[in-house]
């Protein structure tokens, strides 16, 4: 047996060593965001000099003014909120309804139309990408809000994970709401919808930090410098700033900004609703 | 019950409002979804005249695509990027995961701080890590002493993009694995410190055997996203780089055939060569579960 007093030293010494390895983990993990901050306030030379010099040695805000010169930074704000808005409302309504529908509702052909979503998740969004193309294009709507939502109309993964939501409501709840005299449509939009906002919120969320990280798509569908969303228009200042990375730091934390905020505020509901996705 | 008869006049209704409810989603997957899907299949065997219009060639495009290099490159490239992310970024994950599950303080500002990148666009991020990487004034060579082209050296530009991968998921992975490892009783362990289990042996026989059905999910979706990997590498290596041979996965080559070089026939055919991949790499795991993936409790 261990004396107690030989236990509790082994405990200190565990709990010593779980801090320090998640304190080192923090570093690494926040290192490249204070890095980012710290070089885009230093002057080109500042940044190349050799040994490096880790604080700038004034704020300078040069490299930010540099960076909105040379991309639409308001329009890129602007389109990718636009995207997200609609991407989110499609993914609310069109998938509280099919939800529901799948969960609670029997009608035929209830299974083969189910299987339809299934396969649209297995699959991935790259095999789609040209024909959207060619259909956007022969609209004649490249460039536009509208071409930056397409994809993004339904969203299969959202039916999926709402319909489990509506599995886990009780069938009485419905019950009792129809015996009340209440129709299918008026029991999901006053009883049942309402009972989901812990789910909505997780797919809002989801659907926003997806969106706003996609890069293909906006890169393929609007090539129009004031029609890029903040992840393709820095592709672009890539290419326009290869070595002046003060300013590509300065225009990625100005592409980065706005979603951290969101997160900062709402941390819990980030991660739990992301986790609650299950990955995607 | 008179079944097989016709509906009820309830159950009619019931159904009417179903399709009303599912007809958006399902109209959106025929239209966004499925006919894309089966005209990409059509477009691998055809060969673009340009302007939207195709003519018919069998399997030449796949024939073509097969004899390139580059797509056998690029094919490995996918491969060697799951490699190396995959069972290192899922052990480092599981490590985080154990020591946020720890008693300690501050864990929910841990965890923020892990989970960061997950809501910055990759776009965002490999740009300060390619000036972290950046050969000539990085601070990486400049802390370490050494003039590793990490971004220019098709010998390591691999591992300096599989860094940043493991990085970026990282907190996300360990978020869904400490879901797994709360659901674990404490009664376990209790019995096991009586019986003078030491920490070593609580984690093979108690940890990993219940934790494994989430290690398992997680590992699918982190294989899946890896074997789709195009953003990071895309946003790390750009195409005029000449190591990008050394780096591109399928997904870049099939952007760059699509859309950059503009033959969308072969572009097709990449994607539906790496959606075949994608198929075998899940049914080797699920064959392969049955040896570790312990579903008894």
């Amino acid at each position: 047996m261990k004396s107690s007093a030989s236990l509790t030293r082994s405990k200190r010494i565990t709990t010593f060593l779980t801090y320090a390895a998640l304190v080192l983990g923090s570093v690494i993990m926040i290192f490249p965001f204070v890095w980012m901050i710290l070089t885009s306030s230093k002057t080109i030379p500042e940044s190349l000099a050799i040994p490096p010099t880790i604080f700038p040695k004034e704020l300078i805000l040069d490299n930010f003014r540099d960076a909105m010169a040379s991309l639409p930074f308001l329009n890129l704000y602007w389109n990718t909120a636009l995207m997200i808005l609609f991407r989110v409302l499609c993914a609310i309504v069109f998938s509280s309804m099919a939800g529901y529908a799948f969960a609670k509702l029997n009608f035929k052909g209830k299974n083969l139309l189910f299987g339809i979503v299934l396969v649209q998740m297995s699959l991935p969004s790259q095999i789609f990408i040209i024909p959207q193309y060619q259909m956007v294009a022969h609209m004649g709507l490249a460039n536009t809000i509208f071409a930056l939502v397409f994809p993004g109309i339904v969203s299969a993964f959202g039916v999926f994970f709402l319909r489990q939501t509506y599995m886990g409501i009780p069938n009485e709840i419905g019950e009792a709401a129809y015996l009340d005299g209440c129709n299918q449509w008026q029991t999901f939009t006053k009883v049942m919808f309402p009972l989901t906002g812990t789910s909505v919120a997780a797919l809002t969320i989801f659907t926003a930090v997806f969106a706003y990280s996609d890069l293909m798509w906006p890169l393929v569908v609007n090539s129009d410098l004031k029609m890029m969303t903040l992840s393709s228009g820095l592709a672009t200042l890539r290419g326009q700033f290869t070595t002046n990375f003060p300013v590509l730091m300065a225009g990625s934390l100005l592409a980065m900004l706005p979603m951290v905020i969101l997160y900062l505020i709402f941390q819990r509901q980030f991660i739990e609703g992301i986790a609650s996705t299950g990955g995607k | 019950m008179n079944k097989g008869a016709k509906l009820s006049a309830a159950a009619k209704r019931e159904q009417n409002w179903a399709y009303i409810m599912v007809a958006p989603t399902i109209i959106g997957l025929i239209v966004l979804n499925l006919w894309p899907f089966v005209q990409t299949l059509y477009t691998s065997f055809c060969e673009h005249l340009g302007f939207g219009h195709y003519k018919f060639v069998g399997l030449q495009n796949y024939i073509d695509v097969f004899q390139r290099p580059e797509f056998w490159r690029a094919t490995w490239n996918t491969i060697y990027f799951c490699i190396l992310t995959v069972p290192l970024g899922l052990f480092l994950s599981l490590l985080v995961a154990m020591l946020l599950n720890a008693k300690i303080k501050g864990k929910g500002a841990f965890r923020t701080i892990f989970f960061l990148p997950m809501v910055c666009a990759p776009a965002a991020v490999t740009m300060v890590w390619r000036w972290i990487f950046n050969g000539e004034y990085g601070i990486l060579n400049q802390a370490m002493g050494t003039h590793v082209g990490w971004i220019t050296d098709p010998n390591v530009v691999m591992i300096a993009c599989a860094v940043v991968a493991i990085w970026s998921n990282i907190g996300y992975d360990a978020v869904l694995l400490l879901a797994g490892l709360q659901n674990i009783s404490k009664s376990y362990y209790e019995a096991a410190s009586i019986d003078g289990a030491n920490k070593v042996t609580q984690f093979f026989h108690i940890t990993l055997p219940m934790v494994s059905p989430t290690l398992f999910v997680v590992m699918i979706m982190r294989l899946m996203a890896s074997v789709k990997v195009y953003d990071l590498i895309y946003m790390m290596v750009e195409d005029t780089n000449p190591a990008v041979t050394s780096v591109q996965s399928l997904m870049y080559l099939f952007y760059r055939e699509s859309f950059v070089a503009g033959s969308r026939g072969s572009g097709s055919a990449i994607v539906i060569w790496t959606v075949l991949l994608i198929g075998a790499v899940t049914i080797i795991q699920f064959v392969g579960q049955k040896k570790w993936v312990n579903y008894d409790v």
